[in-house]
C-alpha cells in the first residue's frame, strides 16, 4: 500500500527519507510524526533509522542505496557514519564517497539490481556503486533532466518516470531495467517523481498532495495492491519449486 | 556537413492528477477542465461596479474630478469602464466589448477576456462579465446651473461708498483671475455694491479672506435665525456678512490727518494715492515720500478724500524742469502748466511742483487737481491751512494719454478682452437708474472704459490680472492707423498691452474649456484603446 504522508508541512517526503527492501532511513524532525508513519508501516520487517546526514534533513537527497549497500557523501560526519553502521543489519554496506556532485540521491537511481547515474558522475563513484550497492551501471538522462535520481523512483517492481519522458525512453528505460516504467506525477501534479515519493517493493510513501489519481497509477505500477513482504518468499517459494521439478 | 541524430520523440500521455484522464503533460498536469475547476483567474476582478453618471449633461465621473462625455457602446465608454475595474492590471486583458442591456436597466455589462500564469507557469485564459451599476449624480457644473440662487446661507455685501465702479471692475478681475466664486450661488449687483450668494458659511468666510488680501476692508457678521429645533437644538442661520472697500481710490487727492502724518513719518498734509492693494500707497507729490497705510491703521483713523478722479481737469504741459531729485517711480521737477480749459481765453500760466518729472514734456498735456478754483470743503484742509499749509494752484496727478487716443480711437479697436462675470442686474430699478445716470451710462461704460485705460497704463496692475486675446481683432488694421499717427505722436509714448502678454482662448473658458478638456481626454484614450486593440 502506498501511505500519504508530510514532513513538517513539505510534501516532498522523498528528500527527507531513503527507503529500501533492507532498512529505511528518516530525517530528525521537530515532531516524531514523520518518523512514526514509516515506524508504523515498516518497523516489523526492516530497521528504521533516525539520522541526519552531513548535519542536514536532505537524508533521502544525499545518499543513496538498496539491499546491498549505502552509499554516503564524503560531508557526511563519522559520528552518523558510525551510527548508521550500526543501525543497519550487517549485510548492508555503508560506503562514504568522495564525489563532487554530493547530492548522490539526486544524480543516481537504482534497485537492487540495477541503477541510474548522472553522466558527469566520476569513473571511480561509477565503480563504487557497481560494487557496493551490486548494481549494473547505466549512465542515462530522464526526459532531457541529467538529474535521474530526482526525477524518477523504481524499484524491483516498477517504476515511475517525469511526465515528459518520452515513448520511446520509456520503452528503453523498461528496458534496462527490466521493470515496467510509467510516466507521471506525484503531489497534484508535481513532476519531481524522486522528492514526492519513496518506495520498495512492498511499500510506498508520497507527499500528502497526491490526489487518488495518482496514488491508483503508483500502486498499479510499483504493484503494491495486496502486496505484502511475505508475498515475495511465496513467489520466490513458488519459483524455486518451479525450478526444482 | 554532417547530419546530427536525432532520436524519435513521441509524446506520451499522463493521467490529468485529479480526474485521471490521459493528457498531453503539461506544467501543472491537469486536464483543462480540472485547471478551471481549481483556479479562478478572474476571481480578483470585481464583478459589480458602480459609477457616477450625471443624469443633465450625460456625462461619467472619472475620479478625482474629472467628467468624461461618452456615447453609449463607444469605444471612450469601453475604456472609461474597463478602466474602472480593479484588478485588471495583474491579468492580461485580452478582448473586450459590450453586451447589449436595456438602457433604463441603469446598468452596462462588459465582457471580456483575460490571460493569466496560473501553478507551474501555465497560462490560461478566461472569459468574464462586469455589471456596471449606473447611478445618477449630479455634475458640480449642472449642481451650479440648476442651483436655486434663493435658497443662500451666506451672504457677502461688499460696498464701497465711491462715485464710480473702478474699484469693482478691478476686484471682478482679480476675482475670476484667483477663480474666488467657484463657490458663489449668485452675485447680485446693488447700490454702491455688489452682493455675493454662498450655501456655506464657509464659503463666503473663505471668500472675505481672498477679499482681504487684496483690498482694504472691514467687515462685521451677522446672523439672523430662520429655524431652530428644541429637541436636538440645532440652530439655522442665514449670514451676512457686512464688507466694505475703504472709500479711497487710485488718484484721490487727500489731506491726511495730522496724526496719521505722524504715523507715517510727517508726509503730506496733502497726498496722492498711487496705488490700491490691500494696503493704500499715498504718496506726496512735493517731497516723493511715500507711506503705506494699511486697512487696520485706516480705519482706525478714516479719512476721505477731497477730490477725486472724477473731478480732474487737463492741463497742457508748457515747461518741465528736471530738479534731479528721483525715487525709483518719480522724478521730482517744476512745470508750468496752463488750463486746457483757459486756452484762447486767457493767458494764465500756473507754475507747480510735481512728482510726474519723468513723464512729463512741454506739449504734453497732464490731468490735475485745479485747487485754485476748486471749493474745498474738508475740515482737515482747514487744519492744515490754519497751521500754515499754503495749497497750490495746481496739483498734477498723471499724464493724459487723452488726445492720442482720440486720434487712434484705441476703445473701439484693442486686441484684448476681459473675461466678464455674470451678475444679476440691480432688482431696484430706480436706484439703479440713478445710479447709472450719475455713473455716466448703463453698467457704468465710462468707467470700464477708464479702468481699461489704466491696466493699459499700469504694467503692475496688469500683471495681476489676466488678459485675453480678442480673436475679433483685426490685426491688419493696426500699421495703417500707426503710420498715421506716427505723423503727430511719439509711438512708444503710447501706453499699449504687450500682445505676449495676453492669454489665449478666451473662449475655451466655461463651459467649452471643460469640452476642450473632454477633447483632450478623448484623444488620450483613443491611444490607451489602441493599445488595448494591439494586446
Amino acid at each position: 500500500m502506498a501511505t500519504r504522508c508530510q514532513f513538517e508541512n513539505s510534501n516532498d517526503v522523498g528528500v527527507f527519507a531513503k527507503l529500501t527492501n533492507a532498512y529505511c532511513l528518516a530525517a530528525l524532525g521537530g515532531s516524531e510524526n514523520f518518523y512514526s508513519v514509516f515506524e508504523a508501516e515498516l518497523s516489523e520487517h526492516i530497521p528504521v533509522v533516525k539520522t541526519s546526514i552531513a548535519g542536514t534533513r536532505l537524508v533521502g537527497r544525499v545518499c543513496v542505496g538498496n539491499k546491498n549497500g549505502l552509499l554516503l557523501p564524503n560531508t557526511t560526519s563519522d559520528q552518523e557514519l558510525g551510527h548508521i553502521r550500526n543501525s543497519l543489519p550487517d549485510e548492508v554496506v555503508v560506503q562514504r564517497i568522495d564525489e563532487r556532485l554530493s547530492a548522490l540521491g539526486n544524480c543516481i537511481a537504482c534497485n537492487d539490481y540495477v541503477s541510474l547515474i548522472h553522466p558527469d558522475i566520476d569513473r571511480e563513484t561509477e565503480e563504487f556503486v557497481a560494487d557496493v550497492l551490486g548494481v549494473e551501471v547505466f549512465k542515462m538522462s530522464i526526459a532531457s533532466n541529467v538529474l535521474v535520481g530526482s526525477y524518477c523512483a523504481f524499484t524491483n517492481q516498477g517504476g515511475l518516470v517525469h511526465p515528459h519522458t518520452s515513448v520511446e525512453d520509456l520503452d528503453e528505460l523498461s528496458s534496462l531495467l527490466q521493470v515496467p516504467i510509467v510516466a507521471g506525477t506525484v503531489n497534484r501534479g508535481s513532476d519531481v517523481i524522486g522528492a514526492g515519493l519513496v518506495a520498495n517493493d512492498w511499500s510506498a510513501f508520497c507527499g500528502l498532495d497526491t490526489t487518488a489519481t495518482e496514488l491508483s497509477v503508483i500502486e498499479s505500477v510499483l504493484k503494491l495492491r495486496d502486496s505484502q513482504p511475505s508475498n515475495i518468499v511465496k513467489e520466490m517459494r513458488a519459483s524455486l519449486i518451479d525450478s526444482m521439478v | 556537413m554532417q547530419a546530427t541524430f536525432m532520436p524519435n520523440r513521441t509524446q506520451g500521455h499522463v493521467l490529468c492528477c485529479l480526474c485521471g484522464l490521459a493528457i498531453t503533460p503539461n506544467p501543472t498536469n491537469m486536464c483543462v477542465n480540472c485547471i478551471r475547476s481549481q483556479v479562478d483567474i478572474t476571481e480578483g476582478l470585481a464583478k459589480q461596479i458602480s459609477v457616477l453618471w450625471c443624469k443633465e449633461c450625460g456625462r461619467y465621473l472619472q475620479p478625482p474630478r474629472h467628467w468624461l462625455r461618452a456615447d453609449p457602446e463607444s469605444k471612450e465608454l469601453l475604456t472609461f469602464l474597463l478602466k474602472k475595474i480593479k484588478g485588471l492590471g495583474k491579468v492580461k486583458l485580452i478582448d473586450a466589448g459590450f453586451i447589449w442591456t436595456e438602457p433604463h436597466s441603469r446598468r452596462l455589462k462588459v465582457k471580456g477576456a483575460v490571460q493569466a500564469e496560473v501553478l507551474n507557469g501555465a497560462i490560461l485564459q478566461q472569459n468574464f462579465v462586469t455589471e456596471f451599476v449606473v447611478e445618477p449624480h449630479m455634475c458640480p457644473d449642472c449642481t451650479r446651473a440648476n442651483v436655486d440662487p434663493n435658497v443662500w446661507s451666506a451672504c457677502v455685501q461688499v460696498r464701497q461708498h465711491v462715485e464710480h465702479k473702478r474699484t469693482f471692475f478691478y476686484l471682478e478681475q482679480l476675482i475670476l483671475k484667483h477663480n474666488a466664486d467657484a463657490n458663489c450661488l449668485s452675485v447680485k449687483e446693488k447700490h454702491e455694491g455688489v452682493d455675493f450668494f454662498f450655501s456655506n458659511k464657509a464659503h463666503a468666510i473663505k471668500f472675505i479672506d481672498f477679499l482681504q488680501s487684496v483690498v482694504p476692508i472691514k467687515f462685521r457678521h451677522d446672523k439672523q435665525l430662520v429655524s431652530h429645533n428644541e429637541q436636538n437644538s440645532t440652530y439655522n442661520y442665514k449670514y451676512t456678512f457686512s464688507t466694505e472697500i475703504v472709500p479711497i481710490c487710485k488718484d484721490d487727492l487727500i489731506c491726511i490727518p495730522q496724526k496719521m502724518a505722524g504715523n507715517t513719518g510727517n508726509i503730506g498734509p496733502l497726498v496722492l494715492v498711487t496705488r490700491v492693494t490691500n494696503a493704500i500707497t499715498l504718496t506726496d507729490p512735493v517731497t516723493l515720500r511715500t507711506a503705506h497705510v494699511d486697512a487696520a491703521a485706516y480705519w482706525r483713523l478714516p479719512f476721505r478724500p477731497i477730490l477725486s478722479s472724477r473731478q480732474l481737469s487737463e492741463y497742457v504741459v508748457l515747461d518741465v524742469e528736471d530738479s534731479g531729485i528721483a525715487t525709483n517711480k518719480f522724478v521730482e521737477a517744476d512745470v508750468q502748466v496752463a488750463r486746457a480749459a483757459d486756452f484762447g481765453s486767457n493767458d494764465r500760466v500756473l507754475n507747480t511742483r510735481s512728482h510726474l518729472g519723468a513723464l512729463l514734456h512741454a506739449g504734453d498735456t497732464a490731468l490735475g487737481y485745479d485747487l485754485y478754483s476748486a471749493n474745498l470743503n474738508d475740515s482737515e484742509v482747514e487744519k492744515a491751512v490754519q497751521r500754515g499749509l499754503t495749497l497750490p494752484d495746481v496739483i498734477l496727478v498723471r499724464r493724459s494719454y487723452e488726445k492720442q487716443r482720440r486720434h487712434k480711437n484705441r476703445g473701439a479697436n484693442r486686441a484684448w478682452k476681459l473675461k466678464r462675470m455674470a451678475v444679476d442686474e440691480n432688482e431696484e430699478p430706480q436706484a439703479a437708474t440713478a445710479a447709472s445716470k450719475k455713473r455716466g451710462g448703463p453698467k457704468g461704460t465710462d468707467d470700464l472704459e477708464r479702468f481699461m485705460q489704466e491696466l493699459e497704463e499700469d504694467p503692475e496692475m496688469r500683471a495681476k490680472v489676466a488678459l485675453y486675446r480678442d480673436p475679433g481683432h483685426d490685426a491688419p488694421a493696426a500699421p495703417a492707423d500707426e503710420s498715421a499717427m506716427s505723423e503727430d505722436f511719439d509711438e512708444e509714448d503710447f501706453p499699449q498691452v504687450p500682445l505676449e502678454e495676453l492669454v489665449d482662448q478666451l473662449n475655451h473658458l466655461d463651459i467649452d474649456h471643460d469640452e476642450a478638456l473632454d477633447e483632450e481626454q478623448r484623444h488620450e484614450e483613443n491611444g490607451d484603446h489602441a493599445m488595448v486593440d494591439k494586446i
